[in-house]
Order: C-alpha cells, then structure tokens, then sequence
C-alpha cells in the first residue's frame, strides 16, 4: 500500500511531508536550539532573529547574527527590540548547547544548529515569556501529532466490539445498545468536548492530563464508529463462515472477534486515517480555549492562544506558525486518507 | 396517510432519545467534583432567598436520582434555574439561540446552493483538471482550523477596516433605521459565516460529488444515453435526483457538525451565540447554564434530523417502503 500511496500525486508528498515532521518531533530535543523551558524573560516577543551572510563592508561571511536588546522608546511608550551590532555571534551546525537525555537515558548537548557563546538565536521569535518558538513547536508537536492516533487507539477496539456485539446479538440488546450510542451522538460533540475538559481537577500532573484528553476524545467518537460497525456486522452475521463457527460450538464473543470483525478490517483503516485529522482538530481547539494541554506544556493549540489578542496578531505575525503546521499536518492527513480509500475501496461500497 | 404515519413514528422515537441525553449530560455533570451553586454561594449580590429556592429546586440533600427526577420536571416545565449572576437561565438562552440559528440556518442555505452544483461539475467533469482543483479546493477547506481561518480573518478586518470586529451589532444599532440595522447585522454576519462557510462547504462537494458519480454510474442512467437523451437532460432531470436524496439525510448531520464548529468561531468573533455561551458558562463553572445549555443544544441537533428524516420520508418513496 505504502507503494501506491507514494505514486500518487498528491497522497505521495503529503506521506513525504507528514514522516519530515514525525522525524522532527521524535529528534526535537536535538532539532530544536533551546529546551521546551528555557525561557528569557528579558526577550519577551522577540521577532525572529536575522541571518546575516554579507557584512557591513560588503564582504561575504559566514552565517552571523545579533542579539537582540529591548529599549524602552518613550516616544511610543513601548518597548522595541534593537540589534546589538557590536558583537557578532556566528552560527553553528552541531553547536553546543544545553544538555538533554538521548531516549531518556544518554546525556548529550550537541543540537542541529544553535551559536557561540553568549548569543541568541530565534527561529521564529519568542513568545511573551521569551521562549522560542521554533523549539516549541518541535516539543508542541509531539503532543499535537500524537494525541489523535492514541485516542483512535481507545477508540476503535471499543467501537468495534460495542458494535459487534450489538449487530450479533440483535434484539433487545441491538435495540438498548444503539439507542444508547445514539443518545451519544445526539449531544453536539464539541459541547461534550469542553464540558468533559471542564471538569477535570486542576491538580493534575501534566502526564495525567494529556492521559484523560486521549480518553476524553476518545469518548467522542466511539458510537458513530460502533454505529458504522453494527451495520457492517448486521449482514456479516449470516454468512456461511459464521453459521459453521456456531455449528462447531464457538462461543459468542469468540465467533464476534474471530470471524465477524476481521471482516471490517478495510472499513476500520480507511475510517481511522481519515479521522486523525479531526482528532488534530479537536486537540487543539480545546488547546487553544484553555481547556486542553496546560502552559508550561506546549501543543500546536496552546501555542494559538496568545494569537487571540490582536497587537499580538497585528504585530507579531510569527505566533500564528502553530496554526500552520496544524494547517499542513490536517491536509497530509486528508490527502493520505482519501488515498487509502481508494485504494481499498475502489468502489465505494463501504461509504 | 401511510406518509403521517411514518412522521408519527419518527417524532415518538425522539422521546427516548431525548430522556437518555438529559441522563447522560446530568449524570456526567453532576457526578464531576463540582459544587454546582458554589458560584452563586460567591456571588454577593445573589439572596439568601434565591439560594434556598435552588437548592430546594435541584434536591441537593437528595439521593442522585431523586435529584434528576427534580431536574427533569424542572425541565420541562420550562424552569431552568438562575445562572451565577443571578439572571434567569432560560431568558439569557431566549437571547442567544435565535443568534446561533440564524447563523447556522444561512451557512446551511449557503453551502447548499454553491455546494451541490460544485459537486455536480466535479461529478460531471470526473477526472479532468477542474475536478482536480476543485478537489483540492476542499482538502484544503476541510484542512483550515475554524479557530485559524476566524484569526486570519480578524487580522483581515482591522488591517482594512470592512468589517466591524466581534460581537452581532453595532453599540449603536438602536438608534438606527431599519435599513440600517440590516447593514449592520449583515457586515457583522460576514466573517462567522465566511469561516463555517468555508469549512462545511468542502465536506458537501465532495459528498456531492461522490453520490453524483455513483448514480451516473447506474444502469439507468447508461440507457438513458444509449437512447440519446441529451446530456442535460440525463443530469438534472434523471441523476440530479436521486443523487441529491443521500444529502438530505446529511443535512441533519451538517446541522450538527456545525453547532459544534460554530463554538470555536463564535468565540473568537465573539458572537453572542449558544457555543459561546456553553463556553463562558462552561469557564466559570456555570453549572446550570451547562446543563441547560447542553439539553438545548442537544435538543436543536435532534430537531435537526428529524426534520431531515421527515423531509427523506416525504421525497423518497423508498424510506416509506413503498
């Protein structure tokens, strides 16, 4: 399958896309210059800084640039960010940096790029506690691109077995089931969404937190899913295969799992790989209203967050990457799933 | 008369429905840690009086499912309890639903009229270079964040100054004239209904599109150019309708993806709508503008389908099993 996706088109540079990001944030720690932490409070909303390869007298150098000082203008009665152009700081590749585990165990404190001593080098600028951003991102990221695919996980077995059971049994157990997973689906699900985060005390670790937004999320989808399921097993369940599993005594459950379900298998890649994206999606809107992933953490929403007051918007446009990257990544997603259903569905009998 | 019997049918299956929601949003609220009058214990300006009658109305001394039968009764007849500044629950929802209908009522309205016949040309032109930027066209409105695209929109309005910025009105829409109030309620209307527009619009092309393939796949629709019907005549009059019938059920869908989309926008236009209103209750732990909140909302998105449904009972004969 990977052969045929990478064929095509568009599906072919968006898996291309989508491996470059997952590789980034797997190697954050090394991809970006500073820790998820570091902060300057002295750099709030820094701009990005500039990369300089031609000197003031004209000649070629290598890769320099300044830091950044704040100055108060009392003209404007605002703080304004000025380059120190007194000392350069020349840019490396492998420079040395601050320290971090490799895989949680190898110190280490070589980092893709970074400066010499003494300088500062911001990508994408700082936010309003002076921490960089492109290193955010990077660390964002690992929750932001990783937080749908835990949820399908929760998700799908139990869709899958809540739906199969209730297609297999059928009668009153079919009826109770879908009116239940009905009733689900009559909340609208975005209100579900806050009101589930809401209540989640706030005395949570940060680990126990991004464990019960995967559940919460995972609590969305399940009965349109179980719903889909049920169908599918409906007119499974009368096939031949099934009648000689309940002749040669195969339990209930057993024949459910074994025989009916795997029957699903095409119907359940297609529906998860084109439901990362809205997982994307809900991740960081809760993010974005407060609710979701909490500061000091970073996700792609959360990051958005400050993107809500307007001089933020107006005059520190590098705050808006996040909602790029959310942008991209939700569209690898899409094009790769609508990829996958053609090829495993050429005819679109499973819609 | 075998048509109101299928309509009979349909709305007594929502009374179920509706009794299994008001359980699962009162149970999911009420079991969270929550004291749900402790806002209005901290509210100053609340009486002693108005608290005793809450708490007499929810049972709190009550066991949990003496407490929902209070609720629901409550509910029903229309008594929905006060929020944490004192005002009624239900007038404060009397101000904002008709706002998140209107929005919702045009988007639909909207994306229908472009999105069907969007739909029908990618079916149409299947595989040529129009369907192929049309296609890619939706990947990338179904890609937009609502709350992204609402941002870049706001930076659009105060860079040019079109558009007035948030809310429904204008602080001096009472004084003006009718006409004027349209203008009003229009240039505040522009950008909420530009973002949802844009996002549910991809989602029904591409269903167009794809019910529109399947039937001018169909055997009926080969014959009916092997008898040289011209080519209009084969799209609008015979595929056209049977394409369109799967939408209407996706309408009652639709209706309900965009409650839940227009939450985030309302709140970054800060539109005076019902997702707004779930969200800021929802922040000051509001808990009886939650729940209230929640059973409308719920309320809207079964009414919804079940006006789809009706409308699929009326238009296709199939459903009635005729």
């Amino acid at each position: 399958m990977f052969k045929e996706i990478l064929k095509d088109k568009f599906a072919g540079p968006a898996l291309i896309i989508l491996l470059v990001m997952y590789l980034c944030i797997a190697c954050a720690n090394f991809i970006a210059p500073y820790s998820k932490d570091f902060s300057d409070r002295a750099q709030a909303y820094a701009p990005p800084s500039p990369v300089y390869t031609v000197t003031a007298e004209g000649k070629l150098s290598l890769p320099y640039t300044y830091n950044y000082v704040r100055v108060f203008e009392p003209k404007l009665y605002q703080n304004v960010y000025k380059l120190d152009k007194s000392q350069k700081h020349y840019l490396r590749l492998f420079a040395k940096g601050e320290q971090y585990k490799i895989l949680g165990v190898i110190p280490c404190s070589i980092h893709l790029f970074g400066t010499d001593k003494g300088g500062r080098f911001y990508l994408l600028g700082t936010d309003i506690n002076g921490r960089d951003v492109f290193s955010r991102l990077l660390f964002g990221g690992r929750i932001s691109l990783t937080i749908g695919f835990l949820a399908l996980f929760i998700l799908f077995p139990i869709g899958l077995l809540y739906g199969g059971i209730s297609g297999y049994f059928g009668g009153w157990v079919d009826i109770l089931m879908m009116r239940f997973a009905e009733a689900v689906m009559a909340i609208p699900s975005f209100y579900l969404l806050i009101i589930l985060a809401s209540i989640l005390p706030s005395n949570m670790t940060s680990a126990q937190r991004f464990a019960l937004i995967v559940v919460i999320l995972a609590l969305i989808g399940w009965a349109g899913f179980a719903r889909v399921v049920r169908g599918m097993v409906l007119s499974i369940k009368n096939e031949e295969f099934v009648q000689a599993a309940e002749t040669i005594g195969q339990s209930k459950l057993g024949i459910i799992i074994k025989h009916i379900l795997p029957q699903t298998t095409s119907y359940v890649i297609i529906a998860m790989t084109l439901s990362v994206p809205s997982y994307i999606l809900s991740e960081s809107g809760l993010s974005f209203l407060g609710l979701g992933i909490q500061q000091p953490d970073a996700s792609w929403g959360n990051m958005l967050k400050e993107a809500q007051e307007y001089i933020n918007i107006l005059y520190r446009p590098w705050l808006l990457t996040p909602g790029l990257l959310i942008f991209v990544a939700v569209l690898c997603f899409n094009l790769i799933g609508d990829t996958v259903r053609d090829i495993l569905d050429p005819k679109g009998k499973l819609r | 008369m075998k048509i109101w019997k299928f309509i009979f049918k349909r709305i007594l299956q929502t009374i179920p429905l509706l009794i299994i929601v008001s359980f699962i949003s009162f149970f999911i609220i009420r079991l969270s840690p929550v004291d749900p009058l402790a806002e209005l214990r901290l509210n100053p300006s609340i009486s002693q009086e108005t608290l005793q009658r809450e708490k007499t109305r929810l049972g709190l001394d009550k066991p949990i499912i003496v407490q929902y039968g209070l609720w629901a009764s409550s509910f029903v007849r229309g008594d929905l309890g006060v929020t944490s500044s004192g005002e009624k629950v239900s007038t404060k929802l009397a101000e904002r639903i008709p706002n998140t209908l209107v929005l919702t009522l045009i988007v639909i309205f909207m994306t229908w009229i472009v999105g069907v016949p969007l739909g029908i040309l990618g079916a149409v032109y299947n595989k040529t270079n129009l369907d192929r930027i049309l296609t890619v066209l939706s990947s990338v409105g179904m890609a937009i964040p609502s709350f992204f695209f609402a941002i870049l929109l706001l930076i659009f309005a105060v860079k040019t100054g079109w558009f007035p910025v948030g809310g429904l009105t204008s602080f001096d829409f009472n004084d003006l004239s009718f006409g004027g109030k349209i203008l009003d309620l229009t240039k505040h209307l522009v950008l909420p209904v530009t973002v949802l527009f844009t996002i549910s619009l991809a989602g029904l092309q591409r269903q167009m599109r794809a019910n529109m393939l399947d039937v001018l796949d169909s055997d009926y629709i080969k014959f009916a150019r092997a008898k040289g019907l011209s080519e209009g005549k084969i799209i609008f009059k015979h595929a056209l309708r049977n394409a369109i019938n799967p939408m209407i059920t996706l309408l009652g869908f639709e209706f309900a993806g965009l409650l839940s989309g227009a939450a985030l926008t309302e709140y970054v236009f800060q539109y005076p709508g019902l997702g707004r209103l779930i969200l800021e209750a929802v922040m000051k732990s509001d808990i009886n503008l939650v729940m209230a909140s929640l059973m409308i909302g719920s309320i809207m998105l079964v009414a919804g389908n079940l006006l789809a449904d009706i409308l699929l009972i009326l238009t296709d004969p199939r459903v009635r099993g005729e």
